[in-house]
């Protein structure tokens, strides 16, 4: 199957706007990206057509509303090649996922224990865990990445240990692009200790990386929908399911019981046990569209676009007088971070705004790594399936003009 | 180089009709603006912004508030100067009584000192009127 990029662009109708009278170039997908027609219309269907509560109601509308929302899950199931459809838990988002994970997990570890961490993770990988090791009194322990954003493998693996009762890895670094080899992980990790699980933070990963849970062999992955063409506010916790059977639950309410009287309550089977409330229905069913989408185009393709589009990129800022690029792992997202020796990162950002391109600056939720690097922040581009190398020459483009007035 | 005051900046500003001059004129202004001595680059004189650092001292001289401020980005620097031109040197009551989204709206900036932007310019402004609030006690 063939990928065209010119004709992926028109189906995202914000690639048509103006920014500050230039056309908008759009290099903030780590952060968010855009959405396609399909997923919006999938949206204000629902609302306009059949909105209404799932799984309880005695009628048309609910049965059509609650048959779209399942079958988003199957999407999402399918997807990511779980071996059942109960394994994919809606949450918030990748920050709510993990939380559920780090939430269970405080609660199942004791001193002594240790929970396995890198140097580049999000603040979402990171604080959650943190905080359930000062809960419970396990130890957290940081690997090490080395001065070009990879993590040091064998550093890695001689923190492994019998006491490893979680290891968190980013599929990839949200700051730096670096992807890590999630599987070989995985296998090690579950070879050293094998009480240890797995949780992967795929944020990056889901839009840009093959995944295939059952090949990673991890026990959690999370994910948001937004950073996947998706709309914001709902995510995966896809989880092994006879992990997620007996979790601890972490919300409770509505839609999670089996049975309560005023006493007590009987939890209800998976996916449900984990999914307290109302659900995100509109969402739900809008990432739902979003993966249904990106599943007719031809996934390898999509990917070899993207990483053309930042070897481009990495190509002109290694040519860019002044320009340092942070991050030169082997195997990169599309994301490229870079510090200017003219102009702190908002500097660049500030005046990159000005001529509509949109780009991230600051420690992009990774403080620790940013003082790691011993750099203040960080201006981020980051790639998505719409970039076009005539993109990535308007970067530079204006990134002259921000050096010559920051000169 | 003494400061140039709000008067001077409107004027100053309204002359220019492109978005580059305006923000060299901004980036002038930061890079003229008195820096604060590292020294005072401490911890409670931070306001934290994710995309950038903004560092205030105060000290009350005559019943007028006389403020320090420093950036580490340039452009918030001449932001910082445009709030100076508004605040430094004046009484509390005289600080939390200027307007200063009017301000930024007649220097057609009001966009850096919204909610949105994590550039610590508006947490500074809080900071100020703070400081204002708690001298005129």
């Amino acid at each position: 199957m063939a990928f065209d990029v010119n004709e992926i662009r028109t189906e995202f109708p914000i690639l048509n706007r103006q920014v500050h009278n230039n056309p908008l170039v759009y290099l903030d997908n780590a952060a968010t990206t855009q959405k396609p027609q399909v997923v919006i219309d999938a949206i204000v269907d629902y609302y306009t057509n059949y909105n209404s509560n799932v799984h309880r109601g005695a009628h048309q509308l609910a049965d059509e509303a609650t048959r779209k929302f399942e079958a988003a899950r199957d999407s999402v199931a399918n997807f990511i090649n779980a071996s059942s459809r109960c394994e994919v838990i809606w949450s918030a988002g990748t920050t709510e996922s993990i939380n559920i994970v780090a939430n269970g997990i405080a609660k199942l570890l004791k001193a002594g224990d240790e929970v396995l961490v890198t140097e580049m993770e999000h603040h979402a990988n990171l604080v959650t865990w943190q905080q359930a090791c000062l809960a419970s009194g396990a130890t957290l322990v940081v690997a090490p990445i080395s001065d070009k954003g990879e993590l040091d493998l064998e550093a890695y693996y001689a923190l492994l240990n019998t006491h490893t009762r979680l290891a968190a890895i980013p599929h990839a670094s949200n700051a730096l692009g670096s992807v890590n080899p999630i599987q070989a992980m995985t296998a090690r990790i579950k070879s050293i200790s094998s009480d240890a699980l797995v949780m992967i933070d795929g944020a990056q990963g889901i839009a840009h990386c093959d995944v295939d849970v059952q090949a990673i062999g991890c026990d959690f992955y999370a994910f948001s929908s937004h950073k996947f063409y998706g709309p914001t506010g709902i995510g995966v916790l896809w989880g092994k399911e006879q992990l997620l059977a007996d979790w601890p639950v972490w919300q409770t309410g509505g839609e999670m019981i089996a049975e309560v009287s005023y006493q007590s309550a009987k939890w209800n089977t998976l996916p449900y046990r984990l999914e307290a409330g109302t659900p995100n229905i509109a969402d739900v069913i809008g990432f739902g569209a979003a993966v249904e989408w990106f599943q007719q185009l031809d996934k390898q393709a999509v990917l070899a676009h993207e990483l053309s589009v930042l070897n481009c990129a990495t190509q002109m800022a290694e040519s860019f007088d002044g320009l340092e690029i942070i991050g030169s792992a082997q195997h990169k997202v599309p994301v490229l971070s870079f510090v200017m020796q003219q102009g702190h990162p908002a500097d660049i950002g500030f005046i990159l705004d000005r001529q509509g391109v949109a780009i991230r600056t600051g420690h992009h939720c990774a403080e620790p790594l940013m003082n790691r690097l011993n750099i203040p922040g960080t201006a981020r581009a980051s790639f998505a399936i719409y970039n076009t190398v005539n993109e990535v020459e308007r970067l530079f483009e204006a990134l002259e003009k921000a050096k010559k007035m920051l000169a | 180089m003494a400061l140039p005051s709000t008067a001077d900046i409107l004027e100053d500003l309204e002359f220019f009709d492109d978005w580059e001059e305006r923000y060299k004129y901004i980036i002038d202004l930061g890079q003229e603006m008195p820096k604060m001595d590292p020294q005072f680059h401490t911890q409670e004189r931070l306001v934290k912004g994710c995309q950038s650092n903004v560092w205030i001292n105060v000290t009350p001289i005559d019943g007028k508030l006389q403020f320090d401020v420093d950036s580490d980005a340039i452009i918030v620097r001449g932001l910082l100067a445009l709030v100076m031109a508004a605040y430094n040197d004046n009484t509390p009551q005289q600080i939390l009584d200027f307007d200063i989204q009017q301000y930024f709206e007649a220097l057609d900036l009001e966009q850096h000192i919204s909610p949105t932007r994590g550039n610590g310019l508006r947490a500074i402004v809080s900071k100020i009127r703070d400081f204002a609030s708690a001298a005129r006690l």
